[in-house]
């Protein structure tokens, strides 16, 4: 728990004093939402259905991103290598870095959210909240998917470049999910909305426990 | 010996098969001749699913016993995987496009076919890029593992989102299986079945001499 | 017995880097690992310091299996490499307390404190690591590797890249490191410096151990530099 926590406060100080993973993933989110809003334009459809999708375009994207900063930091000066070699266990060290990109995506969507409920015409009203909440589960299930894919990647030549190929496939449940979910709360008809919270709470368990038990395989030479 | 067997019995039930698909299955009322394409379509996409099931016993043999060659096995249901997939997606579109006018449908099962087929190419996509053979075995087992764990989750979410938004359903056409057809489905099914393993036998064979002209090359090359 | 490998082995796809390395290291030992380029020396250090899993053979670290207790052995290990894993946002303080927390260190500040006195780098104990030349960042990363009081201290070519002063800095702590009773491997291209303060002297050739002798004896030196000559020593 220490260990986890020394992690997540050293990812913020660092990101405090550059600043490279928020405001990218910031300004990315919100270029993908007013590329969208150009794009469906003169489509004369209800917003609340086609808003979702653009979200999680946007935060899917985002999140690459940010998982791609995240490691650059690691593998700049080697310093993963220096994590492994502290007397913590690479399960733990996976938690600690599933954490602070979690941290991290959600400052940026905390911001990117209100302008979309701005640019989409909405409410800032208990749907909003919802929206946010089912942004956090997404968000989490991302977060553990893409911490180790980040790591696996590394190993290649193409390193970034090869992120997005291994996440995207693996991530159409979170997204699916969450795009419904969210379409859901905001066209008001939540009949099926708990079939979805359980499809992301599934994914988030599996992954999250899945990712702890195989981590060293990915992360040792 | 056995291979020569399993050569004949696939090269025998291929052709019975594509007899039966051609001429001894009755056309059928409503789609035409263009149903018969469901007798290989079917199979294939099954052989998708086998294939998904194979890497993954395929990646926790590799990850019990570190042998690089449950990394061969995995790769090649990967690479039978893609081809498979790739073949049922295109019968799949043949079939739709005279029947229901749309090159693709975006239903539950094309949906789930195709986060497959492009989850063996991300596979394939990483292997290419891990020159060592260890760390190739190793990094592929972890993601193959990771993609396998997602084919029931993908499953579970994308019929769910067929549930809640009823969508066209491709399936054999409405006047019932007679049972001519079901026969042809059945030997088909059998013929696929046996290309299948025969593939598999073969695709792991020239895994390992491919692996083995690998260690050759390395070796000459450090001797230089 | 501070380090015991029983036939390491390591392969790197069709390469051998390791051919089967037994070594017994006894508490107090000062060794010097001296060997070409791609000899293996690196590897076996970091299959020493845990980095790096061998394909065969055990390895014990003050007794503890790293099969085992891996956490256990790595509290007990100090390793610097080339790479000094330092982050370049963060200043030394920074950078140690991260650290010190990972390894649990008691009265952290105190010595984190002390360490940065001991190398030399109090003037610029707050700029980030950034700014740091080669000699600057050996220096914190030698605080680093001693911040949690390894008993076992693994140094790879720690005399690259340092000015005199480091140089005698460095040599300074590893005498006082001797004297606390703790054991040292290092490895070197250097042999004058390699043979300084050594009690054993190990040449690694292709994988394997080639020669092994009292870093003071002459023979040592005559060895090594036949091995350079020549190649491999009868």
């Amino acid at each position: 728990m220490k260990s986890m926590s020394a992690i997540i406060f050293k990812d913020i100080v660092i990101e405090m004093r550059n600043k490279e993973s928020i405001t990218s993933m910031l300004m990315f989110g919100v270029l993908v939402l007013v590329v969208f809003q150009f794009a469906f334009e003169t489509i004369n459809v209800e917003r609340g259905l086609l808003a979702p999708g653009t979200l999680w375009v946007a935060f899917s994207f985002a999140a690459i991103l940010g998982l791609n900063r995240s490691l650059a930091m690691e593998i700049d000066n080697d310093c993963l290598q220096g994590l492994l070699l502290a007397p913590i266990s690479r399960g733990e060290l996976y938690l600690g870095k599933v954490a602070s990109n979690f941290i991290f995506m959600m400052i940026a969507e905390v911001i990117v959210l209100p302008l979309f409920v701005v640019f989409n015409n909405l409410d800032f009203n208990l749907k909003f909240l919802e929206v946010a909440a089912i942004a956090c589960l997404g968000t989490l299930g991302i977060a553990s998917i893409g911490t180790i894919l980040s790591t696996i990647s590394a190993n290649t030549r193409i390193k970034e470049v090869m992120l997005p190929v291994l996440q995207i496939p693996l991530t159409v449940p979170v997204i699916i999910a969450s795009v419904e979910a969210t379409r859901e709360v905001l066209t008001g008809d939540t009949r099926g909305i708990s079939s979805w919270l359980y499809v992301l709470a599934g994914f988030i368990i599996v992954y999250l426990t899945a990712s702890y038990l195989v981590f060293e395989f990915a992360v040792e030479e | 010996m056995k291979l020569k067997v399993l050569a004949i019995l696939t090269l025998v039930s291929m052709l019975t098969a594509l007899y039966m698909i051609f001429l001894y299955a009755p056309r059928e009322a409503l789609q035409g001749d263009a149903m018969r394409i469901f007798y290989i379509h079917v199979p294939l996409a099954i052989s998708g699913y086998v294939s998904a099931f194979l890497l993954f016993i395929g990646v926790i043999g590799f990850f019990r016993t570190g042998d690089l060659k449950w990394d061969r096995f995995g790769e090649t249901a990967a690479a039978l995987g893609v081809t498979f997939i790739s073949a049922q997606l295109i019968t799949g579109s043949l079939w739709s496009r005279p029947i229901w006018g749309p090159w693709w449908v975006w239903d539950a099962r094309t949906t789930l076919q195709l986060v497959l087929d492009l989850i063996f190419i991300a596979y394939f996509m990483l292997r290419s890029y891990l020159p060592d053979p260890q760390k190739r075995a190793k990094l592929s087992a972890v993601f193959g593992l990771l993609g396998m764990i997602d084919v029931p989750i993908n499953y579970l979410s994308i019929y769910l989102v067929r549930t809640q938004h009823p969508q066209a359903v491709v399936s054999p056409g409405g006047g019932g299986v007679s049972p001519e057809m079901g026969l042809t489905l059945t030997v088909s099914f059998t013929a696929v079945g046996l290309l299948y393993a025969y593939l598999f036998n073969r695709r792991l064979a020239i895994a390992k001499v491919e692996e083995e002209v690998d260690y050759l090359e390395q070796v000459v090359l450090a001797h230089e | 017995m501070a380090l015991e490998s029983e036939d390491i082995r390591k392969t790197f796809g069709y390469f051998t880097a390791l051919g089967g390395v037994t070594l017994k290291v006894k508490r107090g030992e000062f060794l010097a690992l001296f060997g070409r380029n791609g000899a293996g020396k690196t590897t076996f250090l970091k299959i020493a310091a845990t980095l790096v899993k061998p394909t065969h053979g055990r390895l014990r670290i003050e007794g503890i299996d790293v099969r085992e207790e891996p956490e256990e052995a790595r509290r007990r290990i100090g390793f610097l490499s080339h790479n000094t894993y330092l982050y370049r946002d963060l200043t030394p303080i920074e950078n140690l307390r991260f650290f010190g927390r990972l390894y649990d260190v008691q009265d952290l500040d105190e010595r984190i404190h002390s360490l940065i006195d001991r190398v030399g780098l109090q003037r610029r104990a707050s700029d980030p690591v950034r700014s740091f030349s080669r000699g600057l960042h050996q220096r914190l990363g030698l605080a680093r590797v001693m911040l949690h009081d390894p008993s076992l201290i693994l140094l790879d070519e720690p005399y690259t890249g340092l000015d005199a002063n480091a140089v005698d800095t460095l040599n300074q702590m590893l005498d006082e490191a001797i004297s606390a009773g703790k054991t040292i491997i290092l490895t070197t291209h250097d042999l004058e410096q390699g043979l300084r303060a050594a009690s054993r002297a190990i040449i690694i050739d292709r994988g394997k151990i080639v020669f092994t002798g009292d870093a003071r004896d002459p023979a040592t030196r005559d060895a090594y530099r036949q091995y350079i000559r020549v190649g491999v020593t009868p």
